[in-house]
């Protein structure tokens, strides 16, 4: 980027300055002798142009929307159109999600993001033994169609994209939410959304997972098949760093085990027979934007060139819509303190601004309680303010790529992108991230880092406001946190047992032999849970016919 | 010289967020206890089964999902239909301070929340499984 003269002066004023700095230290030692970014790459006191010798403005920035994309997937990115502002939400029933829903469009979000509890994410009815007190409590409870109909009720389908966090049960989902559209008039190639469907982070870092990788992977590659073929406009994948990070990853960790699964997920659907040039446009990202603004930035940047990289040279894309790393950010949860909780808010809008910074195409700001509980209807119309507040006000979105160009900015986006290959090529070289999950490697790797983490914290090294610096004592009997009563469960099994009575259970049966004897051999699974889920198969029923064939993941625990 | 604390680090129910149970059992370990960590989706029979096979001092919940409720009642009434009720139940995750009481009611020694130093857990459970010993010496 510089001339070697530029670079020759800069050398010798930097001489200068290093000596004008060693009287300083001299009188005034700096605060820390070593400084580093959250995740531990070592920062120097100044950046200079030095520091981007070897840059090539062309091969490794370019233009927005041109490769490798380091700049922003998008010419023109928010002077165009801001990201979508989409809160992730479900609680309790499907009545009282979609009313949060509806309240959310009402406020200005743009796009709905579906919490589901944890007996619908493990593929387990509300009255399976497996799920006793946990219905609607993380997320909405959904047993079958029924629910799904009256969770989107009065939801546009044609013009509202819709995320789901659902992995190893999202063909079952995916296909409610098919059958409800319909249901609406809306054909599926009109349908515009994202399903998570990303299993492998699940073993690494979730723990929602259902089955063994092998038959996962064929479920998700299926997916990948009849979107392509049915629903072009829906992200078919969501290859999610966001929970390796909450786990305890650095951001380089983030975004090399996020860029391996991708890896994984492309090798499987080309042995599959498909092309990466076209399932390959459909591939969304989920990252997580921490504390530390100027390594996130940074980390985003170099996420965009990495995949790009690796999708061009590597898998021979020429497509450039699946060169492009598209993804969804949400704020760090983890990052989020109880105590002082009103505080949280500030750190979501630092968290904010490196997640735009960095060219998100949509984002979830968390609530300021939700160290504590869900968020309330007050909490979250703060979170959705602090996008509305940035998008708006802060003059960040009105230049494409704001930071580009800083030496440090440039400097860390290297750093990160040289962090990254390393732990893909040994990745590599241990045979992929199927076998690497097998041996424990990304695993081991993310504990290593939340330990030390929570060292960092009890040592003093690292300060969290109001944890262990600057507390105070708090009354916090006037709280107003969000409960989901136990009730919800009960009334929740009655609405499932009256509308089991009410289908066609020979039909029922029908479709579900149909699923077991396509498991059992190679058809295609996605159009046969679809007709079970048009006559009201539940969720727990269609994955109880997976189980059986496929069996059940075992965890791999590695302390 | 005293035997060592013994004690399971258990996720019980769906609930699959298991760094803080992870980074405490290892902050167990360093302090010298014995640890046995369940991994996850246990149920509260499986933990309380494992606790009296393995002749724990302690069982540590972790959990974030909100089956707070269900997940220690039921294990603290397993300990006690085992005659096991000497073995200690504590805690942490994502539960509001409001439910604290009622988790302390039904026999939890202690619940810790986010940002819980591990050293005070550690410190707590020493004295604890410590008083708990003497009492039945």
């Amino acid at each position: 980027m510089f001339d070697p003269k530029q670079l020759q002066e800069v050398a010798e004023s930097s001489k200068c300055y290093e000596a004008s700095v060693a009287k300083v230290l001299a009188r005034n030692p700096e605060r820390k002798e070593n400084f580093t970014t959250s995740g531990g790459i070592p920062l120097k006191r100044t950046y200079t142009p030095a520091d981007l010798e070897g840059l090539d403005y062309s091969k490794d920035l370019g233009f927005p929307g041109q490769y490798p994309y380091t700049r922003g997937v998008q010419p023109t990115m928010f002077r165009g159109r801001f990201w979508t502002m989409r809160q992730y939400a479900g609680f309790a029933t499907a009545e009282d999600s979609n009313r949060r829903y509806r309240y959310l469009l009402g406020q200005g979000t743009t796009g709905l993001s579906v919490a589901f509890d944890l007996p619908t994410q493990i593929g387990y009815d509300s009255d399976d033994p497996m799920a006793i007190g946990e219905c609607g409590k993380v997320g909405v409870a959904i047993d079958s169609l029924a629910d799904a109909e009256i969770l989107f009720d009065q939801i546009p389908l044609d013009k509202v994209s819709t995320s789901m966090t659902i992995n190893a049960p999202a063909s079952v989902l995916l296909a409610m939410y098919i059958a409800v559209a319909e249901k609406q008039g809306t054909p599926m190639s009109a349908l515009s959304g994202t399903i998570q469907n990303d299993i492998l982070k699940e073993y690494i870092a979730r723990g929602t997972y259902i089955f063994p990788p092998k038959p996962s992977m064929r479920l998700i590659t299926d997916i990948f098949e009849f979107c392509s073929d049915n629903i072009p406009k829906w992200n078919t994948i969501s290859i999610s760093g966001y929970h390796i990070r909450e786990a305890g990853s650095t951001a380089i960790q983030e975004v090399a085990f996020t860029l391996a699964d991708g890896i994984a997920y492309i090798d499987a659907a080309i042995k599959a027979g498909q092309d990466p040039n076209v399932f390959g446009k459909r591939l969304s990202f989920f990252f997580n934007s921490h504390n530390d603004f100027l390594e996130e930035v940074a980390k985003f940047r170099a996420a965009r060139k990495i995949w790009a990289k690796i999708m061009k040279e590597r898998f021979g894309v020429t497509d450039k819509g699946a060169q492009t790393l598209r993804f969804h950010t949400q704020t760090a949860g983890c990052t989020l303190t109880a105590q002082q909780a009103e505080i949280n808010i500030v750190r979501v809008a630092i968290q904010t601004m490196a997640a735009v910074c960095g060219g998100t195409q949509s984002l979830h700001t968390n609530s300021l309680d939700e160290a504590l509980a869900l968020p309330s209807d007050k909490s979250v119309r703060i979170a959705l303010r602090t996008q509305q507040i940035v998008a708006y006000e802060s003059g960040v979105t009105n230049t494409v790529d704001p930071l580009a160009g800083s030496y440090a900015v440039e400097a860390l986006t290297k750093e990160i992108e040289d962090g990254a290959w390393d732990y893909i090529n040994k990745i590599d070289d241990m045979g992929g991230m199927l076998v690497a999950i097998e041996k424990g490697y990304p695993q081991k790797n993310i504990q290593d880092a939340a330990y030390d983490y929570q060292k960092s914290i009890e040592s003093g090294d690292r300060i969290i406001v109001s944890v262990n610096k600057f507390q105070v004592q708090e009354d916090t009997s006037d709280r107003k946190l969000l409960k989901v009563d136990a009730s919800v469960g009960v009334n929740q099994i009655k609405k499932l047992r009256k509308m089991k009575e009410s289908r066609d259970n020979v039909k029922v049966k029908d479709t579900l032999e149909a699923i077991r004897k396509a498991a059992q051999g190679e058809d295609k699974l996605m159009p046969l849970i679809l007709d079970s889920v048009r006559h009201y198969a539940t969720e727990g029923e269609i994955c109880g016919v997976l189980r059986d064939v496929f069996g059940e993941y075992k965890e791999n625990v590695v302390l | 010289m005293d035997r060592k604390i013994r004690v399971i680090v258990a996720k019980p129910g769906l609930d699959g967020h298991d760094r803080g149970a992870k980074v405490v059992a290892r902050a167990f370990r360093d302090a010298g206890m014995e640890v046995i960590y369940t991994g996850l989706r246990q149920t509260p029979e499986q933990i309380v089964a494992t606790a009296i096979q393995e002749d724990a001092d302690a069982i540590g919940i972790s959990i974030l999902s909100g089956a707070h409720e269900y997940c220690f009642k039921t294990i603290i009434d397993l300990l006690k239909e085992k005659n096991a009720e000497d073995i200690i139940v504590f805690g942490g995750g994502v539960i509001p301070e409001s439910d604290y009481p009622m988790l302390l009611k039904f026999g939890a020694g202690a619940i810790f929340g986010p940002g819980t130093p591990t050293t005070d857990t550690i410190a707590w459970l020493e004295k604890t499984v410590a008083e708990k010993r003497l009492k039945e010496n």
